[in-house]
């Protein structure tokens, strides 16, 4: 039985009539809602601000105006230490777009420090950020996992509100 | 022990179709969904005319740079004039296509339902990735410039260290998969490969390598289903679909332990439930679990309870999942020897345990006797899991 669907080589379709080439042009400008506004603006200060929930009590980070678990509105807001635990790490030898990056870029999940947990629940404050002073190896070997970082801030003056605020999590 | 639900129509899947799959084909995304809804009519002995709705699978509007990608390949799917609607469910959406598919018949709204799932992802030039970008948060995840593998590799990492696995224990679902896809005519990635060769490709993202990873796709894939009254009459060996499950978890992916997917195990706990299986690692004969990553298909065999946690590895390494072996996995070849188009390949995962049930499947049918087949689909921001229960 015959397959459907012709294989065509990328050279030969540029090649081919009535291929278009196409860059949306869009542009977006996002509201950062109602508890990142918080969030993005204790960056700016050097502080991390997350929420408790007003039910179930676990601690929103990122925070959001609403705990998914309970469905209830979330409560306080409190500042988190910065600190945390190295959850998983990797090595990032491409860029968004799929070129190669000059310098591999180290990022990991990083579990805080938060007051009322154990440090070993499945569900967890956290933070998916860039790792500094981490090599290859120390990702690769298994060494960086589980290791104690902390938060290294850009200078007041260039902080803008923004996730980035937090130039990495280093090791201490 | 059946238990949760009424089902008003017993659901068969009485036929099925595919294109080739490859990275690119001329074909547009509507006729290539032509393509495999003629096939799947054509093995089901049925004309358009017998079918009284569709659904379509589609994931990534971003692909094509369209919007409304349902309604452009609704007229190659069948759709025209008929109670139509596209699910899209990002990675989940290719089981989530017979799901939708099935609830039409089981409800007793449709007798017959044209279920196609495609994907034409070679559009996105120079590479799919750029589209990819745009699944992250747009202001906690995206200015970090994050690629879409980056959260597989700290997934998969974390995996390794849980479970102690390592890169060769992992390359092994590769080299099975892609070498499964010598036997399968419409495959992109078939080949004769090692752990050596795996653990030699590029590295992406450590710990993921290029041959860790299935292929950019273009393809299309179909089933046709029907009730048991219209399936009892046009043919002898209709395959039943017993269970539908399907869950999602939360898109905050750095909240939670990604080490072990509870999602998917929710999905396949209703799943089980509404077929009546209780102990899923003996009952259930051949699994296609969703392997767009080589660590996924034991991450979701561990998810739908195939394996015990951590388990899969050492099964894997013993032979267990091999088309010989006591519970084949991704006989087809999976993602990794087929290549991905992601909804077409959920559904090209169905697909086969249609053909491996009616012991169809020629040069890759399984060794052993099979009575009960699942399949599950997996997306998101490690968040969708989709599974099907089927049986003969």
């Amino acid at each position: 039985m015959e397959i459907p669907g012709k294989y065509v080589r990328e050279e030969e379709l540029r090649k081919m009539k009535g291929v278009i080439e196409y860059v949306p042009k869009a542009k977006y400008s996002y509201s950062a809602g109602q508890a990142l506004s918080v969030f993005l603006r204790g960056l700016k200060e050097g502080k991390i601000l997350g929420k408790r929930c007003s039910s179930c009590g676990r601690i929103l980070l990122p925070p959001r105006e609403f705990c998914e678990s309970c469905f209830s509105p979330a409560g306080e807001w409190l500042e988190l230490p910065q600190t945390g635990r190295v959850e998983t790490a990797s090595v990032s030898y491409i860029s968004a777009k799929r070129g190669k990056l000059e310098r591999p870029e180290i990022v990991a999940i990083i579990r805080l420090d938060a007051p009322g947990y154990r440090g070993d629940e499945p569900e967890f404050p956290g933070i998916f950020h860039r790792l500094c002073g981490v090599s290859e190896e120390d990702v690769m070997s298994g060494r960086v996992f589980g290791a104690r970082v902390r938060a290294r801030w850009r200078p007041a003056e260039q902080r803008a509100g923004s996730i980035t605020d937090i130039e990495c999590f280093e090791r201490w | 022990m059946r238990t949760n639900v009424h089902v008003k129509k017993r659901v068969a899947i009485v036929g099925a179709g595919l294109t080739l799959f490859a990275r690119r084909l001329l074909e547009t995304p509507a006729e290539l969904a032509w393509e495999a809804a003629s096939r799947a009519l054509g093995s089901a002995g049925l004309a358009l005319k017998d079918i009284d709705c569709v659904v379509i699978g589609s994931a990534v509007d971003g692909f094509d740079g369209v919007h409304m990608k349902g309604e452009h390949i609704a007229d190659g799917a069948g759709g025209l004039l008929r109670p139509t609607v596209r699910v899209a469910m990002g990675g989940g959406t290719g089981v989530m296509v017979p799901i939708a598919a099935w609830w039409h018949v089981a409800s007793g709204l449709c007798k017959t339902v044209l279920a196609v799932g495609e994907e034409k992802m070679s559009h996105a030039y120079p590479h799919p990735q750029a589209v990819f970008a745009y699944i992250w948060h747009p202001i906690l995840e995206r200015p970090l410039g994050p690629n879409l593998i980056w959260i597989f590799a700290l997934e998969m990492a974390w995996y390794m260290r849980e479970c102690k696995a390592s890169k060769e224990d992992i390359a092994l679902v590769s080299v099975k998969n892609k070498r499964n896809a010598l036997d399968n005519p419409h495959a992109q990635a078939a080949a004769n490969i090692t752990v050596e060769d795996v653990l030699k490709s590029e590295t992406l993202v450590w710990p993921v390598q290029l041959l860790d990873i299935s292929p950019v796709s273009d393809g299309a894939a179909a089933l046709v289903l029907a009730d048991e009254s219209v399936a009892r009459r046009i043919t002898d060996t209709p395959v039943w679909i017993e269970g539908v499950g399907f869950a999602l978890d939360s898109s905050f992916w750095y909240n939670r332990d990604l080490s072990y997917p509870r999602y998917v195990e929710q999905a396949a706990r209703m799943a089980y439930k509404m077929a009546g299986i209780e102990r899923p690692w003996k009952e259930i004969d051949i699994a296609e679990p969703h392997d767009p990553f080589d660590y996924k298909e034991l991450h979701n065999l561990e998810g739908l309870m195939l394996a015990r946690k951590c388990e899969a590895p050492r099964l894997l390494k013993e032979g267990h999942f091999e088309r010989s072996g006591e519970l084949p996995t991704s006989p087809s070849g999976g993602l990794l020897g087929m290549g991905n188009p992601i909804a077409a390949s959920g559904l090209m995962k169905t697909a086969e345990l249609f053909w491996q049930l009616r012991y169809e499947a020629g040069a890759r049918q399984v060794k052993k006797a099979v009575h009960k087949a699942v399949a599950s689909s997996w997306g998101g921001l490690m968040q969708t899991s989709t599974v099907i229960v089927l049986s003969r």
